[in-house]
């Protein structure tokens, strides 16, 4: 029998990839035995990466580059991810605008996460943003320019000059207020000059896991109804975030939470799921983004006296403070009978007096999208918009170099091998309790190239690669096979509809502790209503009926994680906000001084990780502790930031 | 006999007639396939109530979807005309469904795939060809030197050039309303290719310009535009790919090392 360990690397692979086909068989639910054999095709690579939005391309051209080996599987087209619709810019102290220190960039993240971002992470991405944005900027991204031709950059939220004394710096490189369709597509073409593998429109269904490493996933290809095993050394999860377990989001249908879902049915642990931001401007009504741009070229916000509040809000930032802030300050306004329209429920966001061709110029597309969805005219009316949720800071726990960690039950922290993820699926942690607007883009290309320089350390091209045994994939195929057949009285967009107007009601932007308790109880009552829905079509091809199903165990899953782990982290954190614990609780007082204090144990403080545990059975999650790291990758280089409150 | 008909109203059928009158309900009629099957292709009718349905043309495929008929299949990502998934034929004109607006009043809206394009399922077409037709233009910037490690000043003038090209979602409105396209699609690259082409071409940062427009020296490639112009007509970003073919043509022309035909 030939050995393939005999032979040439390149050779072997190529042999691999044409297997004969594994055949699955599944037996129909009426008793006539009528067997569907589904046939399974096998694919053997160095590297697999699932999703091919911002992260997932810099990760997989990086790793072409390198001379790996690649598969590259999306659900969509990756010029579709929703990395294309991001707006404002991407972070980088360039100095551009103003001399600038990517030391103030690292403080002001630090303190925008309220002092929950692993200070080693934050460390490493506001060090390395400078040389991430000439890359992108090599690529043929196309930065809007100052005068003297040099990357343009404006104000953003949460950013300021040496370190908070400065006043507003100008840090976020901007390409018009579109900066991530355009960012996604330099992304996209640089994969198309190093030729990198691509499987559009392949669902993945689960990861292969053994007991010691991740081999790869098991992909439904939605074109011709096939199913691939595709085994792989490494495995990198990029499947960004799952707002759309909210009714209003200003995220795309496709942002399901499929990657953080993979990782909870392979029994990792999701990290900070509490943390769900709410943008302070998506328009009302519709949730479409308006972005923090529009702020940073001079917009403000109002309520239905005409009055600039956040003044009174946030003194030194005003409109530009965190996000979580802006947010809660506009919820409160409304709350206290200040808002605007018929119901008094929403605010304005003002352009009306900036000079209209700068807006021509540096807001071409949110005045398209205001025009198009509102019928305004933001050069001469305001614009509606409410708090709407944008972002989750939470995700798969990852280390600075984009490598997956599990928990020990000794609480050790251990890789899962041959598993990472980047981007918005990733918990590094960056953002602790809050993003900073510009940031998101940013730890997507800095990661994502984390990722393939990690993967080209440890490993070579052509070193072996994970076995296929018969079982793997099984499960999956069960479960798929199950819902396909499923009838009952529910359909997937019932169900779906209700989950999320679940969420949106009971995990809004203010929480307390009989909202959150009931809101658990309800959305693990739905979780449980998934066995009664019924997928009405019961093709192999192109079936969006059963692909929005199988989203919708995704998004349960995600919902369980983010409302039980609200539920149980009892203070108010960064975009985490509590009317019954209002107080950030930390392992000393930091509105006293710390001398002369002791040290509260980390079981009796809330500066930590939560880590949160899904049976996916059952249902039920339960909950661990990971310490904050304090610590940077060089203290001489980058002192760390000690916690004090967080005021703008 | 009437009076009899009459007492068996009651409740429940008022409320409906009551509903029906203030309903604003509004026909569609949307081209169906399946290939799993035996069937032809054939236009289903929904009604849609308006008044509980948001103002785009994705909104009401979307509460089609969810409320009459799961099996409706179509792409769509961003529902804010970003990303380019949910191109489709609406009311004989390509473009988003997500920020096309739906006619209230008068005849029903009829919704096609995209003219011309292979079709996998309802109104997801076979998008592989535009996809590869991209890649072969190079969408990438192309320099001599190696990847500088600092920006390249691009003055705010050359910067402009790339105004009302490189804003392209690669939504295929434009190809595939092309009757050169429909034509020959394996050979002429089509509208969105060409501008995307052009993009890179007057990119003062690329140094290839001169190797793109030879790329380009064949009777299909770029020639197989007659200016019929549908292009700038259907584009859903007011983008006029018609001019950017224009313009390669006029470069093709002034640049001597291109070989005459």
């Amino acid at each position: 029998m030939l050995r393939l360990s005999k032979i040439l690397p390149s050779v072997a692979r190529c042999v691999r990839n044409l297997q004969p086909r594994l055949m699955y068989s599944s037996k129909n639910k009426d008793k006539k035995e009528k067997k569907s054999d589904i046939r399974v095709t096998d694919h053997f690579y160095d590297c697999l990466i699932i999703g091919a939005g911002g992260a997932g391309l810099r990760a997989a051209y990086g790793l072409v580059s390198k001379g790996f080996n690649v598969a590259v599987v999306s659900k969509i087209f990756p010029t579709r991810s929703h990395t294309v619709s991001a707006q404002g810019g991407i972070n980088a102290a360039l100095g551009n605008y103003e001399p600038d220190n990517w030391y103030w960039h690292f403080f002001d993240t630090v303190k925008g996460s309220d002092w929950l971002g692993d200070q080693d992470a934050i460390h490493y991405m506001t060090r390395e943003a400078p040389k991430a944005i000439f890359e992108l900027e090599n690529c043929g991204m196309p930065f809007s320019r100052f005068k003297d031709g040099k990357i343009y950059q404006r104000a953003f939220g949460g950013q300021s000059l040496d370190c908070g004394k400065g006043g507003q710096a100008h840090r976020t490189c901007a390409a018009a207020d579109s900066t991530g369709q355009y960012m996604l597509h330099a992304l996209y073409g640089q994969a198309v000059r190093y030729d990198c593998r691509f499987f559009v429109e392949y669902y993945a269904l689960d990861l292969i896991m053994t007991e010691e490493r991740c081999c790869g996933a098991i992909v439904w290809e939605l074109g011709e109804g096939t199913f691939h095993r595709f085994f792989a050394r490494n495995t990198v999860l990029a499947t960004g975030g799952a707002e759309r377990s909210y009714f209003s989001c200003t995220a795309a249908h496709s942002s399901t939470g499929d990657g953080t879902a993979l990782a909870t049915r392979a029994g990792i642990p999701l990290q900070d799921m509490e943390f769900v931001q709410f943008h302070p401007t998506g328009i009302y009504g519709v949730g479409v983004l308006v972005t923090e741009g529009a702020r940073g070229e001079g917009g403000v916000i109002t309520n239905s006296k005409g009055e600039r509040f956040m003044e009174k809000y946030a003194p030194s930032a005003k409109d530009l403070a965190s996000r979580d802030v802006v947010s809660r300050s506009a919820t409160m306004e409304i709350l206290e009978g200040r808002g605007v329209g018929p119901e008094k429920d929403h605010v304005h966001l003002e352009l009306m007096h900036l000079p209209k061709e700068h807006i021509r110029k540096q807001l071409p597309g949110i005045s398209n999208t205001v025009a198009g969805f509102t019928g305004r005219d933001v050069t001469k009316e305001p614009i509606p918009i409410i708090p709407t949720v944008h972002y989750n800071m939470g995700g798969i726990p990852s280390n600075y170099k984009g490598q997956v960690v599990t928990q020990l039950p000794d609480q050790s922290e251990q890789v899962v091998c041959g598993l990472y993820c980047c981007g918005e699926c990733a918990c590094v942690s960056v953002h602790g309790a809050n993003r900073l607007g510009a940031n998101s883009l940013l730890e997507t290309v800095i990661f994502g190239r984390a990722v393939a320089d990690t993967i080209a350390d440890l490993n070579k091209p052509g070193d072996d690669i994970p076995q296929a045994e018969e079982w793997m994939g099984v499960p999956a195929m069960d479960n798929f096979e199950k819902l396909r057949q499923q009838r009952g009285t529910r359909t997937v967009g019932d169900l779906r509809l209700e989950l999320q107007k679940t969420m949106q009601k009971y995990a809004g932007v203010f929480r307390n502790q009989e909202l959150l308790a009931e809101g658990c109880v309800k959305v693990f009552d739905l979780y449980k209503e998934l066995k009664n829905v019924s997928v009405c079509d019961d093709s192999l091809i192109w079936n969006s009926d059963l692909v929005e199903a199988l989203e919708l165990q995704n998004l349960f899953i995600n919902s369980l994680h983010m409302i039980r782990s609200m539920e149980q982290r009892k203070e108010s954190r960064g975009a985490h906000a509590r009317d019954d614990f209002k107080v950030r609780e930390d392992e000393y007082d930091y509105a006293q001084p710390v001398d002369g204090q002791q040290k509260r144990g980390i079981e009796d403080h809330w500066r930590k990780h939560t880590l949160s545990w899904l049976e996916v059975e059952t249902g039920k999650v339960c909950f661990t502790f990971r310490p904050v790291n304090d610590h940077t990758l060089d203290e001489d280089e980058c002192p760390p930031v000690p916690p004090i409150i967080r005021k703008y | 006999m009437f009076s009899m008909k009459v007492s068996k109203l009651n409740k429940k059928h008022f409320q409906i007639f009551r509903s029906v009158s203030t309903a604003n309900v509004k026909e569609f009629l949307v081209y169906r396939w399946s290939p799993e099957g035996n069937e032809k292709p054939r236009l289903q009718s929904y009604l849609v109530n308006l008044k509980e349905c948001g103002p785009m043309v994705l909104d009401a495929l979307i509460k089609i979807k969810n409320e009459q008929d799961p099996t409706l299949t179509f792409r769509r990502s961003c529902r804010e005309g970003i990303c380019g998934s949910c191109s489709m034929n609406i009311g004989g004109a390509n473009t988003l469904a997500c920020t096309s607006r739906i006619k209230e009043a008068g005849k029903p809206t009829k919704i096609y795939p995209l003219p011309h394009m292979y079709v996998i399922k309802d109104l997801v077409t076979d998008m592989s060809n535009f996809y590869k037709q991209y890649a072969s233009i190079q969408p990438y910037l192309q320099k001599s030197a190696p990847l500088q490690k600092t920006e390249t000043p691009q003055s705010v003038e050359n910067r402009k050039k790339l105004d009302g090209l490189y804003e392209c979602i690669l939504c295929a409105c434009c190809s595939t309303s092309c009757p050169s396209y429909w034509w020959n699609p394996d050979k002429y690259l089509g509208p969105a290719t060409l501008l995307q082409a052009y993009r890179w071409i007057i990119d003062s940062r690329d140094e290839k310009q001169k190797e793109r427009l030879k790329k380009l020296e064949d009777t299909f490639s770029l020639y197989r535009c007659h200016t019929i112009m549908n292009c700038a007509k259907t584009c859903p970003k007011g983008l006029n790919p018609g001019k950017a073919i224009a313009e390669i043509k006029k470069l093709m022309v002034s640049d001597k090392s291109a070989s005459a035909f």
